[in-house]
């Protein structure tokens, strides 16, 4: 089951209607028949209107829903013989990023991802998606076995941020994303990463400098979370609505702004009704841009890379 | 409301105390509270002279610490003015009318080339005076021009950072200057050429997260506040007092995460050297006679 957000509550109230009448007993009949098409008919509409029409504070709510796809879903549903790969071998394991290696439409790669959890000891467990330095190593690590090995490299984005923790700073947090960020610059494979949820700042860039970034279609991506912001800039959290639309923050103005690749269609009301959709139009996307970047060579890769992310904001904008 | 007392007496005594202690003369340092007189403050690199505390201070002044006269600046690049015409109690646009007008820099990082004790270099300085030091396109850019001058000269880099970090008024653009400025490392490294860091107070978010961190040879002023999260957000999170001498730059020296902390009088003696070892190259004589790091405080082995 679903859980609402604020905004959807008209919607929720029609879908409970729904409900109701078709648990009435002795539902059958015309007149119900009839009953139950309209106020499905007007649920549907109403659904599209709503998504068609989110505001950049509603996507970052519809981002943020907890019960949106995780990296977990992902790999369950994309990747064929998985090898989960742990550890920094430094420090420790973290669980806010895993990774590992298996076959994607039959092709080895290697998947990095935030995971967030689904479920409070879950989210506990994975730190709500929020590394520490040991996670942007693991990463590093993998990313660097995967270029020694050839296999393209996948990330999916989901997080708040890099954890902001007296432990984090301790083992080099700015460091650890620093190094991330190379590394992804350097690789000599193919990478595509791609912000599934929320792409929090510099905890979300050190796994998304790729050959190709795209984000899902009610996804966010950003330098600070609106509330953040609003509380700098406004001195109030209050202001978070404001400060989401300043940010310019949607997958639909970052396309326009020259930074995202590609808006990967969401099933109508969010990746959140229908995950099996979402999932299954992320594989398609990124095994699509994989096949486009499987004849270049390593070099051509870095290039194309560095001069992707040298453009950005260097070209007139239509935004 | 019109009174003599508002209108007349308390004017006097403002100027009374204007005249007797003139602001501009005297510096209150922020670390121990004491005055210092300008001139002194000056000779000593705004270096505090009671507490040693290491004071902010712009591009100007960093190359005039670091370079021979007669040093070029480097023309910031052409960039789009406030690309998501951001506006929060104030437009973008006025923040930054501001910041030219305080600072006299079109935006936050100052390039120069020049030479320091002979050797051939580019610096990029960051101003924190300039709406924090913060990074956006104009900073970003200036970063992949002076890498870019470094490589076309075939001379290292300096990084003096000093920033709160991203420069949220142009949002996720703010953000693609950690990939950016991170190719212009790239570029250096490709070259063969040294990048040296020299962290700065303050130097946080994504700055530090990105070309900050990301020297061959990192360095800090003593002192200086270094992170990737600012004290008040981790203190919001973790809801406890941080310990002292949490995220300062000799808290990174014990963790590994610098190279070395080097008081302000011997950071030129300090990269000369470093830049001398790296590139083979010697430094002019009058380098070898200027007191080396070891005089200043003894943290580094002897010149010679």
């Amino acid at each position: 089951m679903v859980s609402f957000l604020d905004f959807e509550k008209p919607i929720a109230e029609l879908e409970a209607k729904v409900k109701e009448l078709r648990a009435m007993p002795g539902a059958a009949g015309a007149s119900i028949d009839d009953e139950l098409a309209r106020l499905e008919g007007k649920t549907d509409l109403l659904l599209r209107q709503t998504y068609a029409r989110l505001t950049p504070w509603q996507k970052t709510l519809v981002a943020r829903h907890q019960n949106r796809p995780r990296f977990g879903d992902y790999v369950a549903q994309l990747v064929t013989d998985f090898v989960p790969l742990s550890g920094d071998r430094a420090f420790a394991d973290d669980q806010a990023i895993l990774g590992g290696m298996g076959r994607l439409k039959g092709r080895p790669v290697m998947i990095i991802g935030h995971e967030k959890g689904n479920d409070t000891a879950s989210r506990i467990r994975h730190n709500f998606g929020m590394a520490k330095p040991e996670g942007y190593r693991k990463a590093m690590r993998l990313m660097a076995l995967a270029d020694r090995f050839q296999l393209p490299v996948i990330t999916l984005i989901d997080t708040p941020g890099a954890y902001p923790g007296v432990d984090a700073e301790a083992r080099g947090q700015s460091e650890a994303i620093a190094r991330s960020t190379e590394t992804c610059l350097r690789l000599g494979v193919p990478l595509v990463a791609v912000i599934v949820g929320e792409g929090g700042s510099g905890g979300a860039v050190a796994l998304a400098a790729g050959n190709r970034v795209m984000m899902l279609e009610h996804a966010v991506y950003s330098v600070i979370s609106p509330e953040g912001c609003a509380s700098i800039l406004w001195q109030t959290a209050e202001k978070a609505q404001d400060a989401a639309a300043a940010l310019k923050l949607t997958a639909q103005d970052l396309i326009k702004l020259g930074v995202i690749d590609q808006v990967i269609p969401e099933p109508m009301g969010g990746a959140q009704r229908d995950p099996k959709a979402a999932i299954a139009s992320v594989g398609y996307a990124v095994s699509s841009a994989l096949d486009e970047l499987a004849g270049q060579g390593a070099a051509a890769l870095r290039a194309g890379r560095r001069q992707k992310f040298l453009d950005i904001g260097r070209l007139p904008l239509t935004a | 409301m019109a009174n003599w007392l508002n209108d007349v007496v308390r004017p006097k005594i403002r100027a009374a105390l204007r005249r007797e202690t003139p602001d501009h003369l005297w510096k209150k340092c922020p670390a121990c509270g004491q005055m210092v007189f300008h001139r002194e403050l000056a000779d000593n690199l705004h270096v505090c002279t009671h507490c040693g505390h290491h004071m902010r201070i712009g591009p100007e002044a960093r190359f005039d610490l670091l370079l021979e006269p007669g040093y070029t600046l480097v023309d910031p690049p052409e960039v789009q003015a406030d690309p998501l015409k951001f506006r929060d109690e104030r437009r973008y646009t006025d923040r930054l009318k501001s910041a030219r007008t305080k600072t006299g820099q079109s935006d936050a990082v100052a390039v120069a080339y020049g030479t320091m004790d002979g050797l051939g270099v580019v610096i990029a300085v960051q101003n924190f005076a300039f709406m924090g030091g913060s990074m956006g396109l104009a900073a970003g850019e200036a970063l992949v021009n002076a890498a870019t001058k470094a490589v076309d000269h075939g001379v290292p880099l300096i990084a003096v950072t000093a920033a709160g970090g991203a420069r949220m008024q142009e949002g996720i653009l703010s953000l693609m200057q950690m990939p950016r400025t991170t190719v212009a490392v790239e570029m250096l490294r490709d070259a063969g050429l040294p990048y040296i860091v020299v962290l700065t107070d303050p130097t946080t978010g994504g700055v530090t997260a990105s070309f900050a961190m990301l020297g061959d040879i990192q360095i800090a002023e003593p002192g200086a506040l270094i992170g990737f999260a600012g004290p008040r957000v981790i203190e919001q999170t973790i809801r406890e007092r941080l310990p002292e001498g949490f995220q300062r730059a000799e808290y990174l020296l014990a963790h590994g995460m610098i190279d070395a902390v080097v008081p302000r009088k011997a950071m030129k003696a300090t990269l000369v050297r470093m830049i001398s070892l790296l590139t083979n190259r010697r430094a002019t004589p009058a380098a070898l006679a200027a007191p080396g790091p070891a005089a200043a405080n003894g943290s580094t082995p002897p010149a010679r």
